[in-house]
Parts: C-alpha cells; sequence; structure tokens
C-alpha cells in the first residue's frame, strides 16, 4: 500500500543553522501520527517545508506516491492536503459560517464559477454540519474575532476539515485550550478520524493529549529523529527521556 | 428601535428612498446641481474601486486617480475620433483591467509603505505621460469638446438626461461591485486582507486574487473616468494628479473602508458638502482636513464605523436597560417568595 | 565637462538636501513606524514661519530665523506627536498614513489662505556670489548648502553612534521593548526624534526657500524626492538616505540636462520602482530577515 504521506530525507538550513536534519517518516491511511520534541527541535519548521511554507533544502515530498515538494500551499492544500498552525488563524471579521465557507469554496468551481455562482459556492450545508460537528451552532453567524480562544480553536480545526482532507497537518492543536475543551477536540478528532478514515499528523506539546490521541508518535530532537513507535514505546523509551531532560 | 436601525427592511428603506430622490431631484435642481450630483456619482464609482483593492482584498494603491485619468482619456479620445460610446466605455475598462494587472505585480513581492510608494510613483508617470505626450493627449491643453453620447435614439446631451444617463451605469457598476464582494470571490479578498498566510493553506491561490483585486478595482476607475469625460466635455492632465488619487484615498478611508456604502459616503464629504458649506468657502479644505484628523483619531473605520458604533452603543443601552429591568423584576420576584416563606 | 561639473554639483547641493529631510523622514519611519506624507510640507512651512515673523512681529531676518526654528521644534516637532502621532500609533499604520495626508492638506491650506498664493521671495543666508573652478561657473549657494548639510549629517552621525544618546536612540528604533527593558527612557527617545527631525526641515527649508522661492505648493516634490531617496537608499539606515538623496539629487540634474527636461520628474520615480522591485531594502540596505 503507498502511504498517504511519504518525507524523504528533509533538510532545511537557515543561514548556517541546520533546523531540519534529514528527517523521513511516513504515515498510513487512517492512521494519526504524533510528532513530539523540545522546543526548537524543528517539528514546526519541518511542517512548513512538508506543506510548501517553506522550501526545504534538500529531499522530498510524496503525497500518495505523488511528488510535491516545491508545490504552492494552496495547490497542496487543493490535492487534500490541510492544516492548522501553531498560532490561531481564524479569519476575526468573517462570521463563523463564512470562515468555514471559505475554507472549502477553492475546492469547487473554477475562478469563474466563483464570480458569477452562488454566493455561498453550494457549501452552506456542508459549513451547517460542520459546525453542529464541532458544537458551534450557537455562535454560527457571530464573528470569529468574537469567540472565545477554546470555540476559535475548534472553528480553527474545523476550518482545517472543511474540503474533505486526505491528510491533516495539525500543529499544536491542544495549546492553550483548557481540559474540558480539550477532550472535546480530542473525541472530535477521532471521530473524524474514525468516520471518515482521514489520516492526521499531530505536533503536541501536551503528552497526556498525543499519548491518548495517536496511534505511532515520532520523536524529533535538533533537527532528527531519535525515536519512533507506539505510545507505550514510546513513553519507556530512556532516549526520549533523555532528550526532554538531559541538557 | 436599535433593532430595526440594522434589519435588513431598514436599510432596504433607506435605498429605495434614497434611489427616489435621486431620480426625482433632476426636476427640483438647476443644471449646476445635477452636475455636482453626477459628479459624486463618478467619484463614488472610483472610490468604489479602490474600495475594492484597499477596504476588501487589503491592497494599498495610490494610483486609482491614475486609472481614473486613463479611463477618461480612453473615452474622451475613442470618442472624438468617432468611436461609438459603449465601445469606448469597454475599452476604458478593459485597459485599465490589464494596467491594473500589471501594477498588481508589485504587491506580490512588496506590501504596505513600499507598495504605497510604487504604487504612488505609478501615479506619477501616468501624470507625466498625459502632460508631456502631446501627439497623444494634447499635452497641458488637455481634450476639449467631448461629445455626450447618443444611446439608442437617446441624445444624453442635456444636463438632465446626462445626469439619468450617470445615475443608469453608477447603479449597474454599483451593482456589479455589490455582486463581486457577496461572491466567494469577495470572502477570499477578505481573508487575502486578513491573514494571507492562512488563506493560501486553505486553497485559496493568493497571487490570482491579488493581482485580480488591482485589476478589478482599477478597472472600475476605469469606467469611473469614462463615465467623467463626457460629463465634464473639458478636462487637462491636471484634474488627474496625484491629488485625485490621494483625494480618492481619503475618500474611502473616511467613508469606511470594507463597507459597501462607505465610498458613496466619503465621496459626499469631497464633492457635495464643500458646495453646501457654502459659508465656510474657501476655508472648506482646511476643516475638512482638520475633521478627517479628528476622525482618524477616534474612529479609523471612518463615518460607517462611527455609525456602527452609535448603533451598538444604543443596543448596548437597551441590554443593560433589559437587564436592570429584569434584574428588578427578579429581585421582586425573590422578595415576593420570601415574604411567602416568611408566612 | 564645465558644463557637467555644474550640474553635478548643484545636482549635489540639492541633493544634501533632499538627503536632509530623507534622515528626518527615516527616523520617524524607524521610531514610530510614521510614514510622514506631511514631510514635505513640513519642509515648506518653516520659511513662511519666517515671513511670518518678519510680517507680524517685524523683526529682522535673523531673529526671524530663530523664531522659525523654535516655532518649527514646537509644531512640527512637540506637537505633532503629542497632538496627532501618539493617539493613533494603537490603530496601526493606515490611519496614520490618511492622518498626515490630511495634515498636508491643512498646512499647505493654511499658508495659501492665511499668508498667500504666491510664491515669496526668501532672503539666502549668505551673498550669491559666482565661484569659478576648473572652468565651470558654481555658486556660493551650492557650496553653502554643500557645508551646511554636511555638518548636519556628520553632527548627527557623531550624535547616534558616538553618545550614549545616540545609542539608546538606535536601540529604540531597532527594538522598543527590549530597550525599554533595559532602561532606556524610550517615550523620551521617541520624542528626541521628532524634534530632530523638525531641526532637519527647518534647515532644509531655510537653505532651499531662496532657490524655488517659498510656495505653498513647494512640498509636493519635496515630499516624494525625500520618499524616494529614502527607499533608493534604504529604509533602515541613516547612510542610506543621504546617499540616496545625493544619487536623487544629481540624477533628476543630469536627466533633465542631457535626457529629456520634460521627464525630470519621471527618472526618480522609475529608479524607485527598479529598486523596491529588484532590491527592497534599498542600495545601502540590508535584507530584513523574514520569517513565515
Amino acid at each position: 500500500m503507498t502511504p498517504v504521506l511519504q518525507v524523504t530525507n528533509i533538510r532545511k538550513q537557515f543561514g548556517g543553522l541546520t533546523a531540519v536534519d534529514g528527517v523521513s517518516f511516513s504515515v498510513n491511511e487512517g492512521e494519526i501520527l504524533g510528532i513530539i520534541g523540545p522546543n526548537g527541535s524543528g517539528k514546526s519548521t519541518l511542517f512548513n517545508c512538508v506543506l510548501g511554507q517553506l522550501q526545504p533544502t534538500e529531499g522530498e515530498v510524496r503525497v500518495d506516491g505523488e511528488l510535491v515538494t516545491g508545490l504552492r500551499p494552496c495547490d497542496l492544500n487543493r490535492l487534500g492536503v490541510s492544516r492548522t498552525f501553531q498560532l490561531l488563524q481564524v479569519f476575526p471579521q468573517l462570521s463563523v459560517r463564512d470562515n468555514l465557507i471559505l475554507a472549502g469554496q477553492e475546492h469547487k468551481g473554477s475562478m469563474g464559477t466563483r464570480l458569477l455562482g452562488a454566493r455561498d459556492a453550494g457549501l452552506t450545508e456542508a459549513a451547517n454540519r460542520m459546525i453542529e460537528f464541532f458544537r458551534l451552532s450557537h455562535v454560527a453567524d457571530e464573528k470569529a474575532g468574537g469567540l472565545s480562544y477554546g470555540q476559535q480553536k475548534l472553528l480553527d480545526a474545523a476550518m482545517a476539515f472543511m474540503a474533505g482532507p486526505r491528510l491533516v497537518l495539525l500543529d499544536e492543536p491542544a495549546g492553550g485550550v483548557n481540559l474540558t475543551m480539550l477532550s472535546h477536540l480530542r473525541e472530535r478528532l477521532q471521530a473524524i478520524n474514525a468516520e471518515q478514515n482521514a489520516t492526521f499528523v499531530v505536533i503536541e506539546h501536551n503528552m497526556e493529549f498525543v499519548m491518548a490521541l495517536c496511534d505511532r508518535i515520532i520523536v524529533l530532537a535538533e533537527g532528527k529523529v531519535i525515536a519512533e513507535g507506539t505510545p507505550d514505546a514510546i513513553r519507556s523509551n530512556p532516549e526520549v527521556i533523555e532528550a526532554y531532560l538531559g541538557h | 428601535m436599535m433593532d430595526f436601525l440594522t434589519s435588513r427592511a431598514f436599510k432596504g428603506t433607506v435605498f429605495a428612498l434614497l434611489m427616489v430622490g435621486l431620480i426625482v431631484l433632476p426636476f427640483f435642481l438647476r443644471p449646476f446641481g445635477l452636475l455636482l450630483i453626477a459628479m459624486w456619482m463618478v467619484h463614488a464609482v472610483a472610490a468604489l474601486g479602490l474600495n475594492l483593492t484597499l477596504g476588501y482584498a487589503g491592497q494599498i494603491s495610490m494610483a486609482q486617480g491614475a486609472f481614473v485619468g486613463i479611463g477618461a482619456y480612453c473615452t474622451g479620445l475613442m470618442t472624438l475620433a468617432g468611436v461609438p460610446y459603449p465601445i469606448a466605455f469597454l475599452c476604458s475598462g478593459v485597459l485599465c483591467f490589464g494596467i491594473g494587472w500589471i501594477l498588481g505585480y508589485p504587491a506580490l513581492r512588496v506590501q504596505h509603505h513600499y507598495l504605497a510608494f510604487v504604487t504612488l510613483a505609478f501615479s506619477t508617470l501616468v501624470f507625466l505621460i498625459m502632460r508631456n505626450e502631446e501627439w497623444l493627449t494634447n499635452g497641458i491643453y488637455g481634450l476639449t469638446d467631448i461629445p455626450r453620447p447618443i444611446l439608442f435614439g437617446w441624445n444624453t446631451g442635456k444636463a438632465q438626461d446626462f445626469y439619468f444617463f450617470t445615475l443608469l451605469m453608477t447603479s449597474i457598476l454599483a451593482f456589479c461591485v455589490w455582486w463581486i464582494i457577496r461572491s466567494p470571490w469577495g470572502r477570499a479578498f477578505v481573508a487575502l486582507r486578513e491573514n494571507p498566510v492562512r488563506a493560501l493553506s486553505l486553497g485559496v491561490d493568493t497571487r490570482r486574487y491579488t493581482l485580480m483585486a488591482f485589476a478589478m478595482g482599477s478597472s472600475i476607475g476605469g469606467f469611473a473616468g469614462a463615465l467623467y469625460a463626457p460629463l465634464v466635455q473639458f478636462f487637462e492632465p491636471n484634474s488627474f494628479s496625484l491629488t485625485l488619487s490621494l483625494k480618492l484615498l481619503l475618500m474611502v478611508i473616511v467613508g469606511g473602508a470594507g463597507t459597501f456604502f462607505g465610498p458613496f459616503i466619503g465621496a459626499a464629504t469631497e464633492v457635495l458638502l464643500p458646495e453646501w458649506l457654502r459659508i465656510a468657502q474657501g476655508y472648506y479644505l482646511i476643516i475638512y482636513a482638520m475633521l478627517v484628523m479628528i476622525l482618524m483619531m477616534f474612529c479609523p473605520t471612518g463615518i460607517i464605523g462611527l455609525g456602527e458604533r452609535f448603533i451598538s452603543h444604543l443596543r448596548q443601552k437597551k441590554i443593560s436597560s433589559e437587564r436592570s429591568a429584569q434584574a428588578e423584576a427578579m429581585g421582586q420576584d425573590k422578595a415576593g417568595n420570601n415574604g411567602g416563606a416568611g408566612q | 565637462m564645465a558644463a557637467f561639473i555644474q550640474l553635478f554639483v548643484s545636482g549635489l547641493a540639492t541633493g544634501a538636501i533632499y538627503a536632509l529631510v530623507a534622515v528626518g523622514f527615516m527616523l520617524l519611519w524607524q521610531t514610530s513606524q510614521t510614514i510622514n506624507f506631511a514631510q514635505g510640507e513640513f519642509v515648506m512651512i518653516p520659511a513662511f514661519f519666517v515671513l511670518w515673523a518678519i510680517k507680524i512681529l517685524g523683526v529682522g531676518f535673523w531673529p526671524a530665523v530663530g523664531i522659525a526654528v523654535l516655532a518649527s521644534l514646537l509644531i512640527l516637532g512637540l506637537l505633532f506627536k503629542r497632538a496627532i502621532v501618539d493617539p493613533m500609533l494603537k490603530h496601526g499604520v493606515l490611519p496614520l498614513v490618511i492622518s498626515t495626508i490630511a495634515l498636508s492638506i491643512f498646512l499647505k491650506e493654511a499658508v495659501k489662505d492665511f499668508y498667500s498664493s504666491q510664491a515669496q521671495p526668501f532672503q539666502a543666508m549668505i551673498p550669491s556670489e559666482d565661484l569659478h573652478l576648473f572652468g565651470a561657473v558654481i555658486s556660493s549657494q551650492s557650496i553653502f548648502i554643500l557645508l551646511i548639510a554636511s555638518a548636519a549629517v556628520l553632527g548627527l552621525n557623531k550624535l547616534l553612534n558616538g553618545t550614549r544618546l545616540g545609542r539608546a536612540m538606535q536601540a529604540t528604533a531597532q527594538n522598543p521593548s527590549v530597550a525599554r527593558i533595559l532602561g532606556i527612557p524610550v517615550e523620551r527617545m521617541i520624542m528626541y526624534t521628532f524634534l530632530i527631525n523638525a531641526l532637519l526641515v527647518a534647515l532644509a527649508s531655510l537653505m532651499i526657500s531662496p532657490i524655488y522661492l517659498a510656495k505653498f505648493t513647494n512640498g509636493d516634490t519635496l515630499g516624494l524626492a525625500a520618499f524616494i531617496a529614502a527607499i533608493v537608499g534604504g529604509f533602515n539606515q541613516v547612510r542610506g538616505a543621504i546617499v540616496g538623496g545625493l544619487i536623487l539629487g544629481v540624477i533628476e540634474n543630469l536627466a533633465a540636462a542631457y535626457i529629456s527636461a520634460q521627464y525630470r520628474g519621471a527618472i526618480p520615480l522609475i529608479l524607485l520602482i527598479v529598486v523596491i522591485l529588484w532590491r527592497p531594502q534599498g542600495l545601502m540596505g540590508r535584507a530584513e530577515e523574514r520569517t513565515v
């Protein structure tokens, strides 16, 4: 079986600094892969390289076996790869529903139909389903900027799923979210994973969250993969403990 | 009452009254008054275009006046050469669309103040060409005796007829802009303004939308110029100097950037108010400049933003008074209950 | 050759004035993100302070100059910062841009309505004489301007790089929050840059008004020249603005003589567009680090 995402030997240098140093991994369909590592271990840079936000210095990225290195984020997104960012990124002046419609509209029709066709690009129903799914119905018509932090975080995640992606990369989805919202978020992510057989890659600092959510975990330190395995194996791996507590 | 102020019915009523007013107005005004209102509409159209580029897509442009000029020269020269007006009108828009598209390329590389200066330089270059290339533009003497169109046997030569023609064209162009901003394009423009990186990750082709925002805004400016030429029938390069671009920028921001009616209000403050405030004549610009500075200080979202703030203030007041009424009622309930318990 | 030298030197003199205005413009941008669209009018106004003082107070030229410099410091420095820039900073760059555009209209109209719309003769600070150098005729004005502008720039450089105060100002420009942590009174440093800008424009005004005559529209071209000089040289460095100003003055003069008088204004604009697109950090600047 071809993996959904195959990353081979990615390197990224900023001047003299090597942020990501030859990382390879792959993710199979329906799998939830966690990426953990201490601050500055290159997790976000790796994400940005995989997603076309940054050009990797070396290495290649394949989605469903097809080479996508160097594609722009918007083209990659239309191939079914979607993401969230470490810092909250919703469009504060648009309503919750418009945020979601925006997240789906570029996947339908052409520039012409988007100009001349329906205002909602036929996505109101899909957006409402997503709003329902993430339990945001009571704020559906409010501007996203007026929502609480946790609600915005849910919206942020919901936007990543709006276009029915094959692969979603989540950058610290649990960051800054309170405990109730956290279990809610995890449960929603697992539900999507089960229902749609969607594939996730998750960067996370919250160990409890990541251990409960992921099938497999890789550990980065100083730009390199130092361990890979099931949550249980990672928990008891001495090298991982060393990387976190060592220096 | 405040819910009524924001309701669709209220907005519809105001809009309908305004349209009726603009339709019956010519029967009460002298030609000069008509010229003035037509002038307001033309400026509003140009500002609508800039609002698309700046207010919605967030790309600063100091060249909208240049596009009005290009449109005016294009229509003026073509109609003087005997080309039918509708063709000249369309050519103005298409020409400005193309030039605007090219002007959008710098926006892909630089932002904010750099973009402001590139567009400002472009605007000044266009002015220099208008002034210096006499073989094409007749230099500082400008174009004179630009004919007003005859459309399907309707001669728009008289002030009143031309007024109605301007009203018709303004309505059509305003409808187009309204259509664009409520289409998925409008949503993509706002996304581009608020967070281009996130928009890109959601599949929004920010390159293409940026260029489109420039091209469409500029072409609306070109159409405004195509209306301006037969309206004034005489113009020279100075009509389209950097001052016009800066004025249009002020109109958009003062009216309320990123709102549909903002440019109409902004254009009114630049074109209509000075004529109505005759008492302040001569000093109008000074007063205007001071008011703009004060407005920016207290409400950078412009006059529309000021209105919205007023309405939300009323609403807050209503909510808090309702709450206190509720609290009072509850208090009485409680007192009653307590009384009951006491018995 | 003689003609070339003449053009070159008078270009340098104009360029030196542009440089002064551009340095001030850039200092404001660095310390408080103010793109001052009224910078040109700031150069136009001090000459009228002098004329007002002579006309209304009946003082002589030199006392009037003193009053004008004081008025510039108070109005274009202190008042500008307190009344316009400070209240607007929290709203971001664009509203402040609009505000300074309104301010430029205000200043222009104020001069037109309350003084005169006609160009006013303006006394030069030194008598005008022609000097003969290598067969070229060079006006003493040009030399004087070059000397004064160089002195101003050297003085400023000494202040910024050679004193504690100057280094504190630079720290403020580069990173206000770190500067604050280091105990630098950031607010006062920003105020100083506004005062320095007021001094620079006053100086530029006194030197350029005898050449162009004092007129309310003078700011249009001067402001544009300052923007161009600042960007061409490099937005984040004082020496960039100086080099930019000098290049601009010389190019403008030579282009007018050898390429096209009608398009003398166009050459700097094309230079500006080319520099922004190919080297946005300016000829002397370093690229700013970009992060995703």
